[in-house]
């Protein structure tokens, strides 16, 4: 009797092993790969790291022809960050505007308009693109670039550039609309957060809807607020279909925005644009995958100061409720 | 047996006033105040009247319908959804539900402090004190320097925290931070206070000092405070209003009700009997 | 006391009777608010309408069929990239979701030590990393070793975007499974994977579908680590190692063409590309919310321990 009940035993603990290994194989599926991309995307661009040294990051050339090579990635990084930037101080207020609106109304409005900004996530980054380049950029171009640059042009270098439509503000514009779902969701939960009991403290003192949101809701969810936005800096930052098509496609040192009317080009959109006709052969490969590196070094960063940010908020809420 | 189903009795009148209603000397009035929430009511056509200058204690057991009939007395239903008040509360004459009014204009008069202390925890002791001031446009440095301390004093922390107004709230203990609560609503200069179950998170002493403290805030003051602990209505109240199962079984003077209870149901539960 | 009274007069009267203006203020910010849900609204609406207004007069079975014709001729369609759609979207799921759904086993079963966190935050950085390098890298690890395009280097690439969505999702599903289930299934004497798989996985069924169905909608309309893994083609598939054709792939090649027609038959793959895309989003929000048996109809049937 003890052998079979034995043997028994030691089958299920030989299936439920193997049943844990490989679902703890399949969770470590994912260190495996991020490991293996930094490596492969650090080793195949060694050539123009050992060419340029750091001065890669700061030099402006983009000039692929052979004999004459030189490469600097300082026009996308500052792309990249005007684009983003812009995006964030038009879709954060925004983004959490809506928050507001949501967060307060009663489910019956609230609801159905928390789904159509939602509805906005789901559309590809391409069709974006597709609708920036055929229908925003003709009223943008024509209702806002121009008037602006007919009245300040002269005197404010923002301003000052030519209006095609395909330039910096374009695709800033379009990127803050694409990171309007992420920022908003999550500054509604972050809201959500907000313990009840504040928020009458601040009704009992006799403040307004409003006067109550300055009391006690902002205050209290000030650090969770800023993970939100800067989670949606994340999104803009990795974003690439939308803005190659928008952002005019310049490249070397007239990529460099001279006003908000002139056309530049993002880390992303280089990539997107030149990757498949750079020979593996020249260096221009390896600088395109250089830009990509410090694309992935910033986005890293940027997501992981959201993420302790946001997760620290929703913690402390954890802790009040279990109290 | 008439114990437990039992229809609200009138509310007892204290003797001194007769039948014909002298309102200028409640300073509160609810009038068949109904609240229920999807379709059940939680406090059903209640009516009570506060006298000016007094304690009146509300009692009776968890789900009475106590607390729900207190926050009907500055509105704080409004943010509850799916709750639905019908009645009047009338504060000086002016009913506080009434639709001609937007609420904000009168809701500064009734102060609340809540079961569990709530300050705003980015901001100072001052700065919560100062909130609702600030709120009704007073920015003088000296006037809101003037106000904190009286309010402060008469919540009894003056001494505990001035000579660090700028610390912020969460520094201070449980009891400290309910009495900055109560210097908070005391500051916005409300005619009423509507305490709920004030002490019920605090240890022994700190309620001990709640209490004195709400005995010394009668001599200015309206309050209405819910309460589980009958002693303590005991305690500080003048008067007494047992609640059970959304209706007001009754409501006297305090030393009446609980030597004297009219209503059976009464005499049960301040015997103990359920809680 | 009368002074005291005195003070308190005195000190209410310094109230500004500022209620009136602070209403105002009030008001202006709803409305405010209430036009920033507009303002992101419209070009929702804007988008929606060019592309079933524009894409719809291109709609044809030709369009639909056909092979691209001659470029700027108009003629032609978007046959291949329907297909290359289909297909890579197929090819990712296969790698993609076992690979998130085991995860997200090891994340919930197995969850409670430093390695699981170790792995719930790499996750959820890597679900942001921005996908074009995903293209990279799967361009440096197989198109680069094997020597050309391949279609499994696309279909890698896609899933890379997959599995840690479908993971956190299966996570979070199989974490609303009470424990007694499982306590049940010990209680019974069954094996562990034999619990996971047919007592917790039955009962988190809805919620993991809708999460894959939600991870395969997101990469459908991916772009960018497509274009050096798969290329884009102007014919049919042929084998796994030439190029292939997608629809966001098309959509972009076709807005770089000064054609109006091309323009056109753009908004036609446009059209199409979201026809796809919000028809499994609206599939995913009708079946499995308002279905009594799914997902957040158990949640309810448990919470009033009915039995149906």
């Amino acid at each position: 009797m003890d052998k079979v009940n034995l043997n028994l035993k030691k089958r299920r603990v030989i299936s439920d092993k193997v049943f844990k290994i490989g679902v703890t194989v399949a969770g470590t599926y994912v260190l495996v790969i991020v490991v293996l991309m930094a490596f492969q995307l650090m080793s195949e661009s060694y050539p123009i790291w050992e060419k340029e040294g750091l001065s890669f990051i700061t030099k402006t050339d983009w000039n692929a022809v052979e004999d004459r090579e030189s490469f600097g990635a300082l026009p996308y990084i500052l792309g990249t960050l005007a684009t983003s930037a812009i995006a964030m101080m038009i879709g954060v207020p925004l983004s959490i505007g809506i928050a507001m609106f949501i967060s307060d109304a009663p489910a019956k409005i609230g609801a159905p308009l928390g789904f159509l900004v939602e509805l906005l996530a789901s559309i590809p980054s391409v069709i974006y693109g597709l609708w920036g380049l055929f229908v925003f950029r003709i009223y943008f171009r024509d209702w806002i670039e121009t008037p602006l640059h007919n009245a300040f042009g002269d005197n404010v270098w923002l301003f000052s550039g030519n209006p095609y439509g395909l330039d910096i503000l374009t695709a800033s514009v379009i990127l803050a609309i694409m990171i309007i779902p992420t920022v908003s969701a999550v500054s509604r939960e972050i809201m959500k957060a907000v313990p009840q009991q504040q928020k009458e403290a601040a009704y009992m003192l006799g403040a307004t809807k409003w006067e109550m949101f300055k009391l006690a809701v902002f205050p209290y969810s000030k650090t969770g607020l800023i993970g939100a936005s800067i989670l949606g800096l994340g999104r803009a930052v990795g974003e690439t279909m939308a803005v190659t098509m928008l952002i005019g496609n310049a490249t070397g040192i007239s990529a460099i925005p001279s006003s908000l009317f002139g056309p530049s080009q993002t880390m992303s959109s280089i990539i997107a644009n030149e990757f498949v006709e750079a020979s593996p052969a020249s260096i221009h490969m390896p600088a395109l995958i250089g830009v990509g590196l410090i694309l992935l070094l910033i986005a890293i960063v940027i997501n992981v100061v959201a993420h302790l940010l946001v997760t620290r908020m929703l913690k402390i809420k954890e802790g009040a409720i279990n109290n | 047996m008439t114990a437990m189903t039992t229809k609200s009795t009138n509310m007892e009148a204290p003797p001194e006033f007769s039948s014909t209603i002298d309102t200028s000397k409640y300073k509160m009035i609810a009038e068949n105040v109904t609240v229920s929430y999807g379709g059940i009511d939680a406090v059903k056509n209640v009516t009570m009247k506060f006298k000016e200058k007094s304690v009146t204690a509300l009692i009776g057991p968890s789900g009475c319908g106590k607390t729900t009939f207190l926050r009907c007395l500055n509105r704080m239903h409004d943010m509850t959804k799916n709750a639905k008040v019908t009645g009047k509360v009338m504060i000086d004459d002016i009913d506080l539900y009434s639709k001609e009014i937007d609420p904000i204009y009168h809701r500064r008069k009734v102060g609340m402090v809540f079961q569990k202390p709530n300050p705003f925890p980015t901001m100072s002791v001052y700065d919560n004190v100062t909130a609702g001031l600030r709120l009704n446009g007073v920015r003088d440095k000296k006037i809101l320097d003037e106000i904190v301390e009286d309010s402060l004093k008469m919540a009894y922390l003056w001494d505990e925290v001035k000579n660090d107004l700028k610390k912020s709230a969460i520094e201070l203990s449980g009891g400290q931070q309910q009495r900055l609560c109560i210097a908070r609503a005391l500051a916005i200069q409300p005619e009423v206070l509507l305490m709920d179950e004030p002490a019920s998170a605090l240890d022994p002493i700190a309620t001990q000092k709640i209490e004195e403290t709400i005995i010394e805030l009668k001599n200015d003051y309206t309050i209405i405070i819910v309460t589980h602990n009958m002693q303590q209505a005991i305690r500080v109240s003048d008067y007494t209003g047992f609640m059970y199962l959304g209706d007001l079984i009754e409501f006297r003077e305090t030393k009446k009700l609980f030597t004297d209870p009219k209503d059976e149901l009464t005499a049960k539960y301040v015997q103990g009997h359920f809680g | 006391m009368n002074s005291i009274q005195d003070r308190r007069q005195e000190y209410r009267s310094l109230f500004k009777q500022n209620v009136a203006k602070r209403l105002l203020v009030d008001k202006a910010v709803r409305i405010i608010v209430f036009s920033c849900v507009i303002i992101a609204i419209i070009p929702l609406g804007s988008i929606l309408i060019e592309v079933f207004k524009n894409g719809l007069t291109a709609i044809s079975i030709e369009f639909l069929t056909e092979t691209p014709g001659s470029v700027g001729s108009g003629e032609g369609g978007i046959g291949p990239a329907i297909q290359g759609t289909l297909i890579i979207v197929g090819l990712s799921s296969m790698i993609g979701v076992p690979i998130g759904v085991m995860s997200g086993i090891f994340l919930s079963e197995y969850g409670d030590n430093a390695l699981a966190r170790f792995v719930r935050f790499f996750n959820d950085v890597f679900m942001e990393f921005p996908s074009i390098l995903l293209g990279i890298f799967a361009f440096l690890i197989i198109v680069l070793v094997l020597g050309h395009f391949s279609v499994w280097a696309g279909a890698f690439a896609l899933s890379l975007i997959m599995f840690p969505i479908v993971a956190r999702t299966t996570e979070e599903s199989l974490k609303m499974v009470p424990m007694t289930y499982r306590e049940a299934g010990t209680a019974l004497g069954l094996k562990k994977w034999v619990i996971t798989f047919r007592i917790v996985i039955s009962a988190a069924k809805s919620g993991m579908v809708t999460g894959i169905l939600l991870s395969v909608s997101r990469i459908g309309g991916e772009t960018a680590p497509l274009i050096m893994t798969i290329l884009g083609s102007s014919q049919f598939f042929s084998s796994m190692d030439t190029p292939m054709d997608a629809l966001p792939l098309r959509i972009w090649r076709l807005s770089l063409l000064p054609y109006d027609s091309a323009q056109l038959q753009g908004w036609g793959a446009a059209l199409v590309l979201i026809m796809i895309i919000i028809g499994i989003n609206l599939g995913i929000k009708y079946h499995f919310m308002n279905k009594k048996n799914g997902f957040f109809g158990q949640l309810i049937k448990q919470r009033r321990n009915t039995t149906k």
